[in-house]
């Protein structure tokens, strides 16, 4: 049965598709050589599964066809001899080949490759997501979308980094460069909005599928644990973030009955399990920061002390630009005169074009009733945001605090 | 696998006088660098390049050869030496090129060196 066959390919595409690709290409170490053949065997499973029937192992079917296409190819380029390569004809094809996702993970992840591309790699790879799909999400031209990742896997294969597991000493900084591109791919993923002709898969569910991964390839780093409680918080809160209407809705503003209750459950117990294990990281602290704001859910007042003292933590260890931000909103709740001092403070080099600060320093202004200089950043803001969602709310912010502050209303 | 390791410095650095006192833990820093990696069996090969103001730079144009004084370009890193290493994987390299005194004041490249099989 045709359609039978194509169904057991592409749920075993589905399920199996990095595996296989990792187990390739670590053995043949060989990234791009890998990627063709089994995308050939996949094409030939199509045509072949209708007639012969969906063999029994079908992973083991496609190893083995993927194999036998390397082998020819490596032979027409002379590379090596793989006849003599005893490791390569001794694995057989079993359903139980090891799983080598995390090391091509943190393969793909590696400083050594540009840390543009690394979100988009990992999600190809891990994922076998399509360029066409990505390149709508993180709003780059599909040609060069492609062209980045066929250097990025050309340079994985000829500058000879290692393909071992990293010494544990090294393990930390490489998993929180995994962690960091997946971060990356959540919210690049998420900028879906802004096309409006097409309608592109969000990739945050497929970040939110690594994160989990991730988790249960290594449940002996904290980090690993925190970063999936962090992808949990922001997942939850995903129904509440837009209105029908597809306008944005800020965090404070957002009904908490909307937010998603197991999975804020699941962000709490992960994040207890992680803090037990005694390591923090940033991403941890991250995590706690959404889940003092999901608190909301359960007693109608947002924390605000406790997110300003875990900023302070984050900023810490991780000062980046959004954090800073962050710790200045989370202080101006209580003191809006520092919160302007400590977003002032910032380098303004980092932040002239920075929209978050530009909207951060209208909020606070806005607290301070500085109205007219308030709508000056709000508008520079404004200016530097291309989702159309938010530009509404934000023209519409906008027009409330102009009448609020104009003279002429005073008098209706 | 064989690495090269390229010291780039910024002028300053490769026009520095061996026995100017000024420059004295400069070359302390360098002498302590290549008798770790020296120590460590991995140089294959290597050499140190005199400052950049002897360089001679040749081109053909026109089918005629034109020689500029000075190197390449004009820009704020110069090559100033290189060694080739042998090392288990480009991790090692970068961590051989993390230890290099001209990483602090310039950069250090690392390229794996092309054997005559692969191509």
């Amino acid at each position: 049965m045709d359609c039978n066959a194509q169904a057991a390919a592409e749920s075993v595409a589905r399920t199996s598709y990095g595996r296989l690709l990792a187990y390739l290409a670590l053995q043949w170490r060989d990234l791009p050589a890998a990627e063709d053949a089994l995308s050939e065997a996949f094409a030939a499973a199509l045509s072949k599964w209708p007639q012969q029937g969906v063999p029994a192992s079908p992973e083991g079917w496609l190893l083995t066809v993927a194999r036998r296409k390397l082998i020819d190819e490596s032979r027409r380029n002379l590379i090596f001899d793989p006849l003599n390569d005893s490791t390569i004809i001794r694995a057989e094809p079993s359903k139980d080949f090891p799983d080598e996702r995390l090391r091509l993970m943190l393969i793909c992840a590696h400083p050594a490759i540009d840390v543009a591309v690394r979100p988009a790699l990992i999600l190809q790879t891990v994922l076998g997501l399509e360029v066409k799909t990505m390149a709508a999400a993180f709003l780059t031209p599909p040609d060069t979308l492609t062209k980045r990742l066929t250097r990025a896997k050309k340079k994985i294969r000829d500058s000879g980094m290692a393909y071992e597991r990293p010494d544990p000493q090294d393990m930390p900084d490489r998993l929180n460069s995994l962690l960091e591109a997946t971060y990356a791919a959540y919210f690049l993923g998420g900028q879906t909005s802004l096309l409006d002709a097409a309608d592109p898969e969000d990739l945050r569910s497929e970040a939110e599928y690594l994160a989990r991964l991730i988790a249960t390839l290594v449940p002996e780093s904290a980090e690993a644990l925190g970063f999936l409680a962090l992808l949990c918080f922001c997942q939850a809160r995903r129904p509440a973030q837009t209105s029908p209407d597809g306008d944005f809705i800020p965090l404070l503003e957002q009904q908490t009955g909307l937010w998603d209750s197991g999975l804020m459950k699941e962000g709490y117990t992960l994040l207890a399990t992680a803090s037990e294990m005694a390591q923090p990281g940033p991403f941890q602290i991250e995590a706690s920061i959404h889940a003092a704001h999901c608190y909301r859910a359960f007693t109608g007042v947002v924390p605000w002390p406790e997110i300003a003292s875990l900023y302070d933590a984050l900023v810490d260890q991780h000062p980046t630009v959004g954090s800073l931000v962050g710790r200045a909103v989370a202080h101006a709740s209580q003191d809006p005169a520092r919160g302007l001092k400590l977003l002032d403070d910032i380098d303004p080099a980092l932040v002239r074009n920075y929209q978050s600060w530009w909207l951060a320093r209208g909020y606070v202004l806005e607290m301070l009733g500085q109205l007219d200089l308030a709508c000056l950043s709000l508008e520079r803001g404004l200016g530097l945001t291309t989702d159309p969602g938010l530009r509404r709310y934000l023209s519409s912010r906008l027009a409330r605090i102009k009448s609020a502050s104009s003279p002429e209303r005073r008098y209706l | 696998m064989d690495f090269m390791l390229m010291f780039n410095s910024p002028a300053q650095d490769l026009e520095r006088e061996k026995n100017d006192p000024a420059s004295a833990t400069y070359w302390e820093s360098w002498r302590a660098y290549m008798n770790a990696i020296y120590g460590a069996g991995i140089v294959k090969s290597g050499n140190a390049l005199k400052a950049p103001y002897t360089a001679s730079t040749v081109r053909i144009r026109d089918g005629k050869r034109q020689v500029q004084d000075g190197p390449y370009a004009d820009t704020k890193e110069l090559l100033g030496g290189y060694l080739v290493i042998n090392v288990a994987s480009l991790d090692d390299a970068l961590q051989w090129a993390e230890r290099s005194p001209s990483s602090i004041s310039g950069s250090t490249e690392v390229r794996p060196i092309l054997s005559m099989s692969e191509n």
